[in-house]
């Protein structure tokens, strides 16, 4: 070793030495897409909520890690009434709301700040409740919570009590979700005293495992660990959201080294990722449905044996292979199979042109001619809706139906899919909000979500069926609930209102010294628990 | 000259009134309705849309709402997006800058290669250089820009890792904006580096917008360089005894450039248009992205306001490159 290397080398040992202590572990996140803003409760895009609700805030009872099972959040326990009509919670003490430049909290969280989080949406008289010009509360409408939560008391600093309108089995999911989150009373006191109401949105406080640092629209999101966080905190120091719209641009700058972890991966580049020695790859079941949806309000789709017939002349494993590309299982129950109460007991109808044909012919239809809808964009349970469309229009000539393939604009399809007389099945899916089977089957397939506007495409209105769903709704106990599910799921296989298509799963490339990360069957991108090894 | 400033800016009024009607309309017209796309799969009942259309104003007839529009507009309240319910002006100033540094940029690399490489093709007229030359023109001209930005991606980061994949600046610098321009803010940050960094990540994303306009800029000065070398004041030039250098840097060149101003101002538009493919590509946070992605969402207040702000700034271009032209040839001034 000459003078030089020693020197470089004695160089090299104190540059490291120095630096090593104050190293911050920094993670970078390639995400899809811009956060609407830092509010999480008058949005509704999970790229939002990746960025607002789940580093930043947190609710009176969370979604345990991974799962779709809740566990306490800022409610340490509560307790339901006989009637489940009333939710006492016992918050946590202690726990510290973020400070920012323009605001350090005097006190801890309390019973005001679970109040006011839900009073400002549900409350048009809440001086809140229009902070932001044109704001609405779409999630706390949808969930119906305006005509669920009849009244809301602060027992104490540290109790809260929800009176409920009526028994709602899924309220404790409901409120695990990011429209529920807890905002700092003190801090919108603040911002209301300064006339600064929009930096609720734009600088937000929360007392989630990351303080937000700064944005830089649609570049750049930065937050710090919250070295105060109640629960276990981060074991990174730094989070930073790389805002990247293009699947491919992703990939290269995971393989780059300039990102850590990426969303959404493009089909096609998953064998290449799997083959990269640097990458690996984490897989899991999506939280969702991809379907058609016949119109059984419409003859001749109005009788459940041509329905059936049709389902039987649909090759599922065709579609799972050419559209998903093997990243899927064909789908026999409306419900995905990682949701409780899946009935796997059920048997699919079998793929036999033969048979569908015959059947066809004894119901009397022939010459049959019916149009499928096909979705103009992509979704995660629907990569390729129109070449799912191309594949059934192939499967159904076999049986002697002739296809017609339609599609109109995203809001136009949404629209006009909703109508009642509409003419033609429709391709389409959904994606679980809370992990409940309430949030598929009611959603979905429910009497009460039929007509125009509603989210039941297939018009379909059957009263057993809806009033297993709702017996369930109000059933505390998951056993009880579980056998309705089942039950309901059986009526529906032997109504067939829908061709149920695929599961699709969900792909997560990262780099090969991320640890700790763990995919959210919700679809959510949480890196609380992430660590970043040598 | 103060009179030609004068009756140009005179012109503007009229076109711009123009512009707000196209801008409003032009939204409207495309199927697809806001509310509607923000309730998405879920459905939304008649009674909620209602409810929603009401409260942003979307049940009123269409002169009332235009006319609010252009109200508001001479009050310079530009209106908020649906989407992030932030006013429109803030978010085109806080992206406006990313783009203007990414087009300003691209337009230099295509004038500074474009011109010479015209001007030496005219020269040398039907040599190799020509050929080539031009042939590349023809083929950046025609090249599918998201094609072309990804091959640079994977050649240049990927396989190469000469340059950055994407964004404005490594994520390890951090300062606050001052100009929004990042080459102007890294080097007022003071942080070591942080200039290099910048510059690195604007590479790629400048060469891919700066392609058809260069190829444009040199396909224009070889055609003007070659009509105006013909001319009898470039043979009488010649018959002078002047340097070849001065013939066609002084005589040449300077009647040449008309044209070629021209067609460097109607670039803006061309750049504005591939603006929006290479930021998507880049992840560049300028106002191309912003106007897709409104567009997409149907953010009614972000496209209108938006495309008028982008008009303004286009017209504004080509009003400084009318005046240009009274500075290159004195004809156009007196007239």
């Amino acid at each position: 070793m000459n003078a030089f290397s020693r020197g470089l080398l004695a160089a090299s040992v104190l540059a490291l030495g120095a630096a090593a202590p104050a190293m911050a572990k920094t993670f970078v996140y390639c995400s899809e897409g811009s956060p609407e803003g830092f509010d999480p409760v008058p949005y509704t895009a999970g790229t939002t909520f990746d960025a607002s609700a789940h580093p930043i805030y947190n609710r009176l009872v969370e979604f345990k890690k991974g799962t779709t099972e809740v566990e306490p959040g800022l409610a340490e326990s509560w307790e339901v009434s006989e009637d489940g009509l009333e939710y006492t919670f016992h918050l946590r003490k202690g726990v510290k709301f973020h400070s920012n430049e323009k605001f350090t909290p005097t006190r801890d969280f309390n019973a005001d700040d679970v109040i006011f989080s839900y009073d400002r949406q549900g409350n048009a008289e809440n001086p809140w409740h229009q902070y932001l010009a044109g704001i609405s509360y779409e999630y706390y409408s949808a969930m119906e919570m305006a005509s669920l939560i009849s009244s809301m008391e602060k027992i104490d600093d540290y109790t809260v009590k929800f009176t409920l309108s009526r028994p709602e089995a899924p309220f404790m999911a409901n409120i695990a979700m990011p429209f529920a989150s807890i905002v700092s009373k003190e801090y919108a006191d603040t911002l209301e005293a300064a006339g600064t109401r929009e930096d609720l949105n734009n600088l937000p406080i929360g007392t989630g495992p990351f303080k937000f640092v700064a944005y830089q629209k649609d570049a750049v999101i930065r937050y710090q660990k919250n070295a105060d966080y109640w629960g276990t905190a981060p074991m990174i120091d730094d989070l930073v959201f790389a805002i990247t719209p293009d699947a491919a641009v992703r990939l290269q700058k995971l393989k780059a080294g300039e990102c850590h972890l990426m969303p959404y991966p493009a089909p096609a580049d998953l064998e290449a990722i799997k083959a990269d020695p640097n990458l690996k790859l984490d897989e899991q079941a999506g939280l969702n449905v991809g379907y058609l949806a016949y119109n059984t309000t419409v003859a001749p789709f109005d009788n459940p044996k041509v329905r059936k017939a049709l389902n039987m002349a649909i090759n599922k494993g065709a579609i799972v292979d050419a559209v998903f590309q093997g990243a899927a299982v064909a789908a026999k129950n409306p419900i995905p199979p990682t949701m409780w109460s899946y009935n796997d007991a059920i048997q699919d109808d079998p793929y036999d042109p033969e048979a569908a044909k015959a059947m066809l012919e004894a119901e009397g239809v022939s010459d049959l001619s019916m149009k499928i809808w096909a979705m103009p964009v992509q979704r995660p349970y629907m990569p390729n809706a129109r070449r799912t469309a191309e594949l059934m229009q192939e499967d159904f000539a076999k049986v002697g139906v002739n296809v017609e393939i339609v599609s109109y604009e995203w809001g136009e399809y949404l629209k006009k899919s909703t109508e009642v007389n509409r003419d033609g099945a429709v391709i389409l899916g959904w994606t679980g909000d809370n992990g409940d089977p309430d949030n598929f089957l009611a959603v979905l397939l429910s009497c009460a979500a039929a007509g125009e506007g509603g989210s039941n495409r297939a018009q379909w209105c059957n009263e057993d069926f809806s009033a297993l769903i709702s017996q369930a709704k109000q059933t505390s106990d998951p056993a009880e609930r579980t056998r309705l599910y089942e039950e309901a799921q059986v009526i529906f296989k032997d109504q067939a209102p829908w061709a149920t298509i695929a599961h699709s799963t969900q792909y997560v490339p990262m780099a090969k010294n991320v640890e700790g990360f763990m995919m959210s069957p919700l679809g959510d991108f949480t890196f609380e628990t992430v660590d970043l090894v040598e | 000259m103060l009179r030609f400033i004068l009756s140009k800016l005179l012109y503007l009024i009229p076109t711009f009134l123009g512009i707000t009607m196209i801008a409003f309309g032009f939204v409207r017209v495309l199927p697809g309705d806001p509310v509607l796309l923000m309730a998405g799969e879920r459905g939304i009942t008649p009674e909620r849309h209602a409810e929603l259309s009401h409260q942003l104003g979307f049940d009123r007839p269409i002169w009332e709402q235009y006319l609010d529009f252009l109200g508001r507009l001479l009050q310079g309240d530009l209106g908020n997006s649906l989407v992030t319910k932030k006013p429109v002006l803030t978010e085109f100033l806080a992206l406006f800058p990313a783009t203007i540094e990414l087009g300003l940029v691209a337009i230099v690399i295509a004038t500074m290669v474009g011109i010479p490489v015209g001007v030496i093709a005219a020269i040398k007229r039907g040599s190799w250089f020509d050929q080539v030359s031009m042939t590349a023109a023809l083929v950046g001209f025609s090249m599918p820009i998201f094609w072309w930005g990804l091959l640079l991606i994977i050649l240049f980061s990927g396989i190469l890792q000469w340059t950055p994949v994407s964004g404005r600046i490594s994520l390890l610098y951090y300062f606050p904006q001052v100009t929004g321009f990042m080459l102007i803010d890294s080097l007022l940050s003071g942080q070591k580096g942080a200039f290099l960094s910048a510059l690195s990540h604007l590479i790629l994303p400048s060469v891919v917008l700066a392609t058809i306009p260069l190829a444009v800029i040199a396909r224009q000065t070889r055609s003007a360089m070659l009509e105006v070398m013909g001319e009898d004041y470039v043979r009488t030039a010649r018959a002078k005894g002047l340097p070849s250098s001065r013939v066609v840097g002084v005589h040449a060149l300077r009647n040449a450039m008309i044209p070629v101003v021209t067609t460097i101002g109607l670039q803006i538009g061309v750049l504005m248009a591939g603006a929006i493919l290479t930021e998507t590509i880049f992840s560049w946070p300028g106002i191309g992205k912003w106007m897709i992605d409104s567009i997409s969402r149907r953010d009614y207040p972000v496209v209108q306001s938006g495309l008028l702000l982008i008009a303004g700034v286009v017209m504004l271009v080509n009003l400084a490159v009318d005046l240009t032209y009274g500075l290159i040839n004195p004809r156009i001034r007196h007239k």
